[in-house]
């Protein structure tokens, strides 16, 4: 009867140990992580990236749809190629990241959850801010599930990947960046893809 | 002088020119960071890493052909050597 009790509470302990969710960190320290954004204007293409990404997620791989996380990009960190435009892009006119030094999304609820081996596409709304601007937003992200491969990034450590792909449209009138101004150089809809990857060491 | 300066101005354009010619003739602002990308093998993400490099843009010819400009225009001024 003891042997049977200590089988059992093994076998329990190991099923809730199997079943926990893991909590991914997203500092990169390989450099990859980046959100690019796109704004096509009639006269201007402006195409620049993100790098300075962190942040946590929460994910289970027995219920995918719980995922819970918060990403966030040092707006310090957005760079485009040309210096002038740079500095125009960081300071007080436009997205002024000195008084705001965080683009934030928290997740809420994922919806239509749609899972094919490692991978897992859903629709997650959450609380986007941008320039101190807090807004709902849906967007599809698609996560990848890379079990004990976290050895292979970071060959000293063990653990397991989790790797997030969004592309998503926000509209910079909406976040309070120049609404309505120089729309013929600085288009409204900015296009961004989130493409980055967290780690849960073991 | 006269003909000095203009040989100047001359030579500011077409180098100019070729020098954003020879650099993709690129038909945008002039940059000093280049995106290279960058896959990781493992999670097959695609990253950007951005590198220095001066591409000279339309302002670049611009200011190019501004200064040729200037360099001409001061000629006109410039009396004529006696011979």
């Amino acid at each position: 009867m003891k042997t049977k009790l200590i089988f059992l509470a093994l076998v329990t302990t190991t099923g809730v140990a199997l079943a926990a969710p893991e909590t991914f960190d997203f500092k990169d320290p390989k450099g990859i992580n980046n959100a690019g954004f796109k704004l096509d204007a009639p006269l201007e293409s402006i195409n620049g990236s993100a790098s300075g990404i962190y942040g946590t997620v929460t994910f289970d791989p027995a219920n995918r749809g719980a995922t819970q996380g918060k990403i966030t990009v040092a707006t310090s960190s957005l760079i485009v190629p040309n210096p002038l435009q740079r500095q125009h892009m960081l300071g007080k006119e436009w997205l002024d990241a000195t008084k705001f030094p965080t683009i934030i999304f928290e997740s809420k609820e994922f919806k239509n959850v749609q899972t094919a081996g490692d991978t897992t596409t859903a629709d997650v709304t959450g609380t986007f801010t941008l320039k101190g601007v807090s807004k709902e937003l849906t967007m599809p992200v698609k996560l990848t599930y890379l079990k004990d491969k976290l050895a292979d990034r970071v060959p000293s450590q063990k653990g397991d990947l989790l790797v997030i792909r969004s592309r998503f449209t926000i509209k910079r009138s909406d976040f309070n960046i120049n609404p309505g101004q120089f729309e013929d150089k600085v288009s409204d809809a900015i296009e961004i893809t989130l493409s980055i990857a967290g780690a849960s060491p073991k | 002088m006269k003909r000095t300066l203009r040989i100047i101005a001359a030579g500011v354009v077409v180098g100019a020119i070729a020098f954003w010619a020879a650099t993709g003739a690129n038909r945008g602002w002039t940059e000093t960071r280049v995106p290279k990308k960058v896959v990781d093998e493992v999670t097959g993400l695609e990253g950007v890493q951005w590198q220095d490099k001066f591409v000279p843009g339309v302002d670049f010819l611009g200011a190019a052909l501004l200064g040729a400009g200037i360099l001409a225009g001061i000629s006109i001024f410039v009396p004529a050597k006696s011979k």
